[in-house]
């Protein structure tokens, strides 16, 4: 299969611009003739369909939630970055776009993050038109500040709720084009299957998740904004909903699964306490910017601690390993993700964790609260405060700039993060793999389209802090509303099409039969406690460290779980009602199968980058390494009924020159 | 520590059949979050082959807005500024009883036992609940700067989930707390300033047309309301609801 990205010809910094002067438009009185299917309405699938509904494209747009504001964007804490260089720091679309290639390890496509580079700029200008309250300074000017991986500020934010502000303010424009007629929402409906037309993708199936109804679904187009698949692991930051049954059942119709084996381990999470647990809770990369990460660097210490005979601040100053700041100098507590991560892990495995389970390091705010203190003192003109003074005035600057984090620490673990250091620990977060889509954000099948975390096409092998909110806001507000065009500009005399045809009716049979199985087979145990059994073989087999032989001893294991699942699940209920219990029971048989290629990917990039550390390919001291003569390419994934097959899509740097990535 | 409960939990098929309460025993682990016992006792019902009790939740952080618990009389239970998904097991006894609802209101119809309908509160926010500006239209981000105290009071009445346990809440059934949140989150912005008058009225008519009650300012919703959104919204709102009735045409 030949995976053309279709990007246009010219030098970096034109080629958007150029492109989208002469791309094909459609016109207004034929917008309005053109149905477009949008699934998803967090950041990606809100703004997507706001933004084709203004056009007066005829829009339909479907979520499972309740309401289109509960997409798991909500809860997005930290920051979307920009180059707008307000801080005047040597900030440029240059710099971003170079960041964000550097950060994914050089496996990104050099266009397409310029052009997200570029769409950042706007994006901010959007969001503040819209009411999006961001942080501002006293002269009424928006703040910024930093995120891993940079050495500039170019995070804008809203206290802790970044992505709640932004998914509001795109959850408005949506509104607004419901309200005007040009969007027809669709709550509580779940795509449970990807219909195409002599090749092209035409509608989709969704059950009605309060009656239990399934419908067929026509457009012209269809875009998917359905997010990640984090919850393939089972415990994850993602929300407890997230899925990937729309982009896994649109693979199993033909369209590819690119990079799968890309995902991202937050190294700041509050560390998991039971079995019961259901999920794991992100505390935003932003205290990095204040806090310090450290271990003791006795191992006693360490013991003493996880036996809780001692307490973090019990060790003194000398005793402690600031061990980011130790081994990367240049970048410190602000390395990026995946390097932080698997520092940790580095640590935890040596014995030196903090918590009862030793899996646990301390991020630690007494030196930004005293700092803080200090210049707050100044400020009022106390040149000789007193040590107390200044940690009332520097606890009161952590708290405007952290407060509702560490509220959120205080209640999951009663601790109280002004007085203890906080435990973290790394979990997943993110996925950069995601469905294969050209610069268009086009599938390989004609006419499906996919943004946000759904596809897999800015952030290579590792995302940047701020970037993800970034990329679905410039995806949807930005991009689409012009690239779709390059696909219904040749739609305009094809009539509405009918959900009557052969496909669709032949599609809903095959859904509800997929139902009514799952539903007789009325095995022992819990959908449940299959899901925690994957997640378990996925942490331990794909995790932050992967092996060829725990790699192919996870593809076995995946195997004969899924075999069991299909033997031995039991769904309670009927598929005529509101069962939430049918509705995991579906995801997770898709998250069985995905978790299958994720691994085979795993296996076959015989590397380390970004996220993905093969253990074989590390240096003496314990860095990854990248080995760009074989792996720089997009590894495309074709479920081939259930033989998978990979297709390589090279990656060509024109513009940046491959390095090592080093933050020391 | 282990905690021996007593759970009376309201079950109910759908919105056409009436609902009763069903009393089970279950043993919860002080760490565990509120849901993660319901979990546990789910696992434990869909075990023993019956019917799971159906409940809504999502991020389990305090952020979307989903979960929707009356939890001993309180909507999202007993703790201040705390959403259900946010509420640990540490805060209740052992052998305690504790009885769980849904969020009951006239505007809310019942889904499935603790599962409410909640429409209501998009339909107000597409009345109104918005600027009118189209994507790429914006002019720079810095082109009117804002007083930092005015965008942070903007902020803490954006910060509503649309939880609805404002409504829940208030013996009349009243959406004036979330509306008024909205109201003001979009009218102290300069970007929003300018639709003010339209919106506040629109946004009123569709709270009256979902049938909210009327408000009798008894504060029940500023207390139950997990993001402590403040009562000075709904008297932001009444204030920009008669400017525009009066001077209007
Ligand atoms: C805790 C946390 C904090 C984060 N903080 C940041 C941050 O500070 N900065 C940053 O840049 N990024 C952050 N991220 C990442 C970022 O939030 C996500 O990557 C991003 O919001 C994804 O947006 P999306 O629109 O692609 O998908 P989502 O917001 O996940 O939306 C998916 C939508 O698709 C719908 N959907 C899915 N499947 C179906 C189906 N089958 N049928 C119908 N509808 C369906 C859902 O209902 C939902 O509406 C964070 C992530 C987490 C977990
Ligand atoms: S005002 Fe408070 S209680 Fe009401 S919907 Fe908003 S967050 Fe929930
Ligand atoms: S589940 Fe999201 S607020 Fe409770």
């Amino acid at each position: 299969m030949n995976l053309d990205s279709k990007i246009p010809a010219g030098p970096l910094a034109e080629k958007w611009t150029k492109y989208k002067s002469t791309m094909p438009i459609v016109a207004p009185n034929n917008k309005r003739k053109l149905e477009v299917i949008v699934v998803g309405s967090g950041l990606a699938g809100a703004s997507a369909a706001s933004s084709l509904g203004e056009l007066g494209y005829a829009v339909k747009c479907y979520t499972f939630h309740d309401s289109p504001r509960r997409a798991h964007s909500i809860a997005a804490q930290g920051g979307i970055n920009a180059a707008k260089n307000y801080a005047n720091d040597g900030d440029s679309i240059y710099r971003l776009f170079y960041d964000t290639v550097k950060g994914g390890d050089y496996r990104s496509r050099e266009a397409n993050v310029h052009r997200l580079a570029e769409c950042s700029v706007d994006i901010i200008d959007q969001c503040v038109a819209q009411g999006v309250p961001f942080a501002r300074e006293y002269g009424g000017l928006l703040e910024n500040r930093s995120f891993g991986g940079v050495q500039v500020s170019r995070t804008f934010y809203a206290r802790g709720q970044t992505g709640q502000q932004l998914l509001i303010g795109a959850y408005q424009s949506l509104s607004r084009q419901i309200s005007l007629g040009s969007v027809t929402m669709y709550n509580r409906h779940e795509m449970l299957d990807l219909v195409i037309v002599n090749g092209k993708a035409r509608g989709i199936i969704v059950r009605n998740l309060l009656t239990g109804k399934i419908e067929r679904h026509a457009a012209h187009a269809v875009v998917l904004a359905t997010g990640g698949y984090g919850n393939v692991f089972y415990l994850s930051t993602n929300a407890m909903m997230c899925n990937a049954t729309a982009a896994w059942k649109s693979v199993k119709k033909g369209a590819l699964m690119a990079n799968p084996c890309f995902t991202q381990i937050h190294p700041t999470c509050i560390p998991v306490s039971g079995e019961y647990q259901s999920k794991l809770t992100l505390m935003s990369e932003s205290l990095r910017n204040d806090g310090r990460v450290w271990v003791p660097k006795k191992k006693e210490d360490a013991e003493a601690i996880q036996q809780r005979k001692l307490k973090g601040v019990d060790i003194k100053e000398e005793d402690r390993d600031y061990y980011l700041e130790r081994r990367y100098p240049a970048f410190g507590n602000l390395v990026p993700r995946d390097v932080a991560s698997r520092a940790a892990k580095v640590e935890c495995d040596k014995g030196h964790g903090v918590s009862p389970t030793g899996l646990a390091v301390f991020l630690d705010f007494s030196a930004a609260i005293e700092r803080y203190g200090h210049i707050e003192a100044n400020k009022h003109g106390n040149h000789n405060p007193t040590k107390e003074e200044i940690k009332i005035l520097g606890e009161k600057v952590v708290s405007e700039k952290y407060g509702n984090l560490f509220e959120m620490y205080e209640k999951i673990t009663g601790d109280d993060p002004y007085k203890e250091p906080m435990k973290i620990y790394p979990a997943v977060h993110y996925t950069m793999g995601g469905l294969w889509v050209d610069y268009n954000l086009e599938t390989n099948v004609s006419g499906l389209f996919a943004l946000g975390e759904c596809n897999f096409s800015d952030h290579g092998a590792n995302r940047l802090g701020a970037s993800a909110l970034m990329q679905g806001l410039a995806d949807g507000y930005f991009v689409i509303p012009y690239t779709i065009g390059t696909f219904l500009a040749n739609e305009i005399s094809t009539p509405k099409i009918s959900p009557d045809l052969p496909e669709f009716i032949e599609a809903e049979k095959k859904v509800i039969d997929n139902i009514n199985a799952l539903l007789s087979i009325q095995g022992e145990h819990s959908v449940e406690s299959f899901h925690r059994r994957l997640g378990k073989i996925m942490w331990n087999h794909c995790g932050m460290a992967r092996t060829e032989a725990g790699l192919k001893e996870g593809i076995e294991m995946i195997r004969q779980l899924r075999a069991e699942y299909h033997k031995n699940v039991f769904v309670p209920g009927s598929n005529d009602e509101y069962n939430p219990e049918l509705e995991k029971a579906i995801r997770v048989a898709d998250f069985m199968e995905l978790g299958e290629v994720m691994m085979l990917d795993a296996l076959n990039r015989k590397e380390s980058c970004g996220g993905h550390f093969r253990e074989e390919s590390a240096s003496p001291e314990g860095e990854a390494m990248r080995n760009d003569a074989e792996f720089t390419y997009v590894a495309a994934w074709d479920w081939n009924n259930g033989n998978p097959e990979m297709h390589k899509e090279p990656l060509i740097f024109e513009n940046v020159e491959l390095k090592t990535r080093s933050y020391k | 520590m282990d905690l021996n409960l007593k759970l009376k939990i309201w079950r109910q098929k759908n919105n056409t059949t009436g609902g009763h309460f069903e009393t089970y025993d279950v043993v919860a682990n002080e760490h565990m979050s509120f849901l993660e016992m319901l979990d546990v006792l789910n696992e434990d019902l869909v075990n023993k082959r019956e019917a799971p009790v159906a409940f809504e939740h999502d991020c389990r952080e305090g952020i979307c807005g989903t979960c929707s618990l009356t939890i001993n009389g309180q909507p999202h239970g007993p703790n201040a500024g705390t959403t259900a998904c946010q509420l640990h097991m540490r805060y209740f006894k052992d052998g305690e009883t504790i009885t769980v609802e849904p969020f009951r209101a006239g505007a809310f119809p019942v889904v499935k036992d603790l599962v409410v309908d909640r429409g209501a509160l998009d339909r107000i926010v597409q009345a109104g609940g918005f600027v009118s500006v189209n994507a790429g239209q914006a002019q720079d981000g810095n082109a009117i700067p804002i007083e930092k105290e005015r965008a942070s009071q903007s902020f803490e009445s954006a910060a509503c989930i649309g939880c609805g346990a404002c409504v829940a809440a208030c013996p009349n059934g009243s959406a004036m707390l979330f509306t008024s949140a909205k109201v003001r989150h979009l009218g102290l912005l300069p970007q929003g300033e300018v639709e003010e008058e339209q919106r506040v009225q629109n946004m009123v008519a569709q709270m009256d047309h979902e049938g909210f009650g009327m408000c009798s300012n008894i504060g029940a919703c500023e207390a139950e309301c997990p993001k402590e959104i403040k009562l000075y919204n709904i008297a932001y709102m009444n204030r920009a609801y008669f400017k525009a009735v009066f001077t209007g045409e």
